[in-house]
Parts: C-alpha cells; structure tokens; sequence
C-alpha cells in the first residue's frame, strides 16, 4: 500500500501544480482572446514583430524564458521592484510566479488556437448581424464570441496541459521549493535526484498522466457539444 | 421615398448614379459588375461612398458633405443578401428574433406568427439553420429582416443562388411581402424574369451609371436590345374569366384580351404576362386563319436595330407596350416605320406567367 499511496508532500505539489495551472490559464485568458483578435482583424504597422514576440517562449530555451523573467519580474528587476513597491506584488520565488512562467509558457499556444478560430469565421454573419441592428459590441458578444468558443476552449486546455508540464523556465524563474514552488514536474525532478526517489517519481508521473488524460477527456466532451450547437441539430 | 446620390470609385470602376425609390418594389436592373450591389451596399450603409447623400423620409443618412454617416445598425434597413447568412449557432427562431431584439421590440406574438405565416416557416421554427435546405434558409433569412421592423427592405440579388426550382417556391412569398405587407423593397438583380414579374418601377443601370428609370415594359424592353435572348415585354392584366371548354383563362390587359393557359388562377387577380420578343408576329393586317390565339392591335412606337440584320420592334398597344424581335428583311419587306398601323400575333403557349 505505501507503494501506491501518496504522501503529504506529493499531495501538496500536485495541488499546487493544479493551482498554479489553472490561474495561469483563466489569469492569461483576456489577454490571449485580446490579442488573438488585435493579430487576427487588426491592420497595423508592426503587427508581424508583435506576432514574433508572442510565438517568442515557444521557440526559445524555456530556461532562456525563465531567466529573462527573473531579469524583469525579479525583486530588483525593472517590473518585479515596481509591483513590489507600489503594490506589494512579489513574484519570485512564490507560486504566483510559478503561474506568471506557466502562463507566458502557454501563452503562444492559446492565442494561436483562438485567432485561428476567429479567422474561420465568415465576417458576412457579423455584417449581417450590424443590419439587424447589433452594434459592434453586441456583434462581438453574440455572434463572434459565440463562433469563435470552441478555438477558446482549446486554447485553454493546450495552455494548460503546457502549464501542467512546464519545468525549464518555472525552475529558473522561483526555483524549486516544496510547498511554495514545486510543481509536479518540479517534484519529480527531485525525487530522481535522490537515493530511493523512484517509486515516488512514478506515482507522481502516474498522476500527471491521469490529469493530462482528463483535461484532453474533458476538452473533447466540451468540443463536441459546441460544435453541435454551431453546426446545427 | 427614399432620395440616393452616391460617386464612389474602386479601382477603376466609378460609380456615379443618383434616383430616387417611392413605396412598392424598384428594382436596380443591371448585369453583373454594373455597380448594382456596390450601389445597395452603399444605401445599406455597408460601404461608405467618396461622397453621396442617402435620406429615407425625412431622415438623413448620409452625406459626405455634412459629414453624416448613420452607422449601419441604426439605418433600419432589412437586407436579404444572395447567401442567408444565417446564425449557425442560434436555431431558426432565435434568428428570426435576433433583429427583433435590437430593435428594442417586445417578442410581440402576433408579430412573429404573422410572419411565420406568411412565408410557411412553422415547421422549420425550432430546427437548426444547418439542417435546412437553401430555399428555406433564404426564407429565413427574409423573415429575419422583416421581423428587424425595417422601413425598406435591401434585396441583393436574393434568388440568384438558387436553382429554378427554388426561385420558383420563393418567388410568391416576395410578391406576398410586395401584395399583403405593402414592404418598400429595393431588389437588386439582372434577372429579366425576377425583375418583370416582381418590380413597379426599374432603375437601370450600366458601368456605375443610371442609365434608365420606368417601369419594367419601357425598361426591360430597352434592356433586351442588350440580353438577347431573354428578351421580352411584361404586360400586367386581371383574370376576366375562365373558358369552361378549352380550360384558357382569360385575362384583361391594356392591350386587349389576352388567353394564357395556367392552372388554378382566380377570378379578379391580378397577374403579369411575360411575352417573349422573338415570339412576336407583326402583320399589317389582321390575320385569319392561324392557330395563334391573341392578336394585339396597335401602332409602332419605335424601331431599334439589335445585331446586324435584327430589329426590336416597340409596338403600343392600348398603353402598354409590346415588343417584336423580327429581321430587318421583314421590316423592308411590310415597310414597317414609327406609327405603322400594325396587329402583334402572339401564340398563347409562348406566354408566360410572370
């Protein structure tokens, strides 16, 4: 039994990887459905450099990402002594910068699933929609959003499975501590760093596959019935 | 009475046209790439003109000069584009009160059944637009429009992407919304047969100008010098009677009495004619002895030359006017000229019901 069961202290980094994931997620959500829009409709000078930098901790070293938001958001970093100072915000080495890394990580592919949704849908519904008498706003809230829900949907889930496994750029961004910081990837690292760490690495790698299998379960159920909703019954 | 001037140029195609619309249906008749749809975008408020003046009643809105631009939402136009454009994600009744909502109206009952009614969307209410066929999308789709509370309703081209069998089925619900709702439609399109059976007046136009303005007879008779084939005059008349023998009803125009063989036309209605130019006899005298049925009596009101060796003849008949389709040999031949005394020999199997 004491094979299987988990102990406090991977209980408390699985929490905390489900904590850190899931505000890293709905915490990244207005921005990412804000940009995809400004990257899918907007016409602007400088619109393909602001595509690069959002693509940028894709394909950049995650420890490269984590240093420079060590750089930034760090106690004496440009940002970090602002929101320290001003509004008492400190995010190295707590978990909501473990969340600030796992979102930036998650980012590209969230705004990515969402403008491609949006740039699929036809804009002759929302013209329609402004001759009924929908201002652009109410367009937006009840012909755009709605359409574009399903791209939302996996962006989150993508975003948060990303979350789920970030390592590289968390670790070097608020290190690696138990119960503040140690994510469940965190967790496993170390117990394969110790004497007699293996059957711990394994429950908890166990763990992180049931919950990447669910959120996939959970994302298909949800796409499923939208996607009737949209295509019509 | 809705009053448009509208210069726009896009690339190099310039659209100069200015007309006015009163109630009833005025059709904007034009092939493809004449400025029509630009035109209707533009009163829409789709498309924002170089410079024009738009007013409806005595509302303005638009004119580049004053700087006034009513935006599209708050136009009160219903339009019924060529697509339906339906909402994939809301069932058929929650389009059909989308408008209704933002117009700021109560979900008047009576409102919605009526127009429900009229264009037979009872049992499509609680369906999904996905699961619909194209014709009923499109009726929907104008039931969508109509129940927005429209002061006129903006057609463009909303048939054209039906098959013939579709045009045919939603045809009567459009002369429905002309007849019963008394709706002010502007109806876009280059469809000889749409725009004669369903316009009161026809504004045409050619590369972004207003070439013509009259009724469908005067302008779709100028108009068959250009499609040829499709040629032919639109007369309108009441059913007089039904002959109980050969089953031919027959119908009281201008011109005379006229026979159409048709099922099921009540006595008192109103209906248009559509004759064919090319299947137009002239004589000069009345004949005797020929199959054909209906023989009009009037004078020549005008000789245009088609293509080489063709001429359309334009032929008054108790007012309205019928064109003849007939080679230049015959019209040297009969010494046919402008005020000719002449007898227009129609077979009734060549008549359509417009």
């Amino acid at each position: 039994m004491d094979v299987i069961a988990l102990s406090a202290e991977e209980w408390t980094a699985i929490r905390l990887s489900l904590r850190v994931s899931i505000v890293a997620t709905l915490a990244s959500l207005p921005f990412g459905i804000a940009l995809a829009l400004l990257l899918a409709r907007g016409r602007f000078w400088g619109r393909s450099v602001l595509n690069g930098i959002v693509h940028l901790p894709l394909i950049l070293p995650p420890v490269v990402t984590g240093y420079i938001l060590l750089i930034l958001f760090g106690r004496r970093g440009a940002i970090g002594s602002f929101l320290a100072e001003q509004l008492g915000i400190v995010l190295s080495f707590r978990w909501t910068g473990a969340a600030l890394a796992c979102a930036v990580m998650g980012f590209p592919l969230m705004v990515r699933s969402i403008r491609l949704s949006i740039e699929a849908i036809d804009a002759k519904l929302e013209e329609a929609a402004g001759t009924l008498g929908a201002s652009p706003l109410f367009v937006f809230l009840t012909v755009t959003l709605p359409l574009m829900l399903p791209g939302v949907i996996a962006g989150m889930i993508l975003a948060f499975a990303k979350a789920m496994g970030e390592f590289g750029a968390t670790i070097t961004f608020v290190s690696n501590i138990p119960g503040e910081t140690q994510t469940l990837s965190a967790a496993i690292y170390t117990f394969t760093q110790v004497p007699g760490g293996d059957a711990g690495a394994l429950r908890l790698t166990l763990v992180a596959i049931a919950i990447s299998m669910l959120a996939l379960l959970a994302s298909e159920a949800l796409a499923r019935v939208i996607g009737k909703r949209i295509e019509g019954e | 009475m809705l009053t448009v001037e509208a210069r726009h140029r896009q690339g190099n195609f310039a659209l100069d046209a200015s007309f006015t619309a009163e109630g009833g249906v005025t059709a904007i008749f034009g092939r493809s790439g004449s400025g029509k749809s630009t035109l209707l975008r533009i009163i829409g408020g789709l498309l924002r003109p170089d410079s024009g003046r738009v007013a409806l009643e005595d509302r303005l809105l638009l004119d580049t000069g004053a700087r006034v631009s009513i935006p599209v939402h708050r136009r009160r136009f219903g339009h019924v584009f060529q697509e339906p454009r339906l909402f994939p994600h809301l069932s058929v009744r929650q389009n059909l009160n989308y408008g209704r909502w933002f117009a700021g109206l109560s979900a008047d009952r009576s409102e919605f059944d009526r127009v429900v009614d009229l264009l037979g969307l009872g049992s499509l209410v609680d369906r999904r637009p996905g699961r619909l066929s194209g014709g009923e999308k499109q009726r929907v789709a104008i039931g969508r429009a109509l129940l927005s509370s429209p002061r006129m309703l903006l057609m463009d081209e909303p048939l054209s992407a039906l098959d013939d069998q579709r045009k045919a089925e939603i045809l009567p619900f459009l002369e429905r919304l002309r007849d019963d709702l008394k709706m002010p439609i502007l109806y876009v399109s280059h469809s000889v047969p749409e725009v004669g059976r369903l316009a009161d007046r026809v504004v045409m136009l050619r590369e972004g100008r207003v070439d013509a303005i009259g009724t469908p007879s005067e302008i779709l008779g100028i108009a068959s010098v250009e499609t040829g084939r499709e040629a032919g005059s639109v007369i309108s008349g009441r059913v007089l009677r039904r002959d109980p023998e050969t089953g031919l009803f027959g119908i009281a125009t201008r011109a005379g009495e006229v026979l159409l063989a048709s099922e099921g036309l009540a006595i008192g209605k109103m209906v248009r004619l559509r004759i064919p130019a090319r299947e137009v006899l002239l004589a000069t005298q009345r004949p005797e002895g020929i199959s054909a049925l209906n023989v009009l009596e009037g004078h020549i009101a005008g000789i245009v030359p088609i293509r080489s060796g063709t001429m359309d003849i334009r032929v008054l008949c108790g007012g309205d006017i019928v064109h003849a389709q007939i080679t230049e040999a015959s019209v040297k031949r009969l010494s046919l000229a402008e005020g000719t005394h002449v007898f227009a020999v129609i077979k009734t199997v060549a008549l359509d019901q417009a």
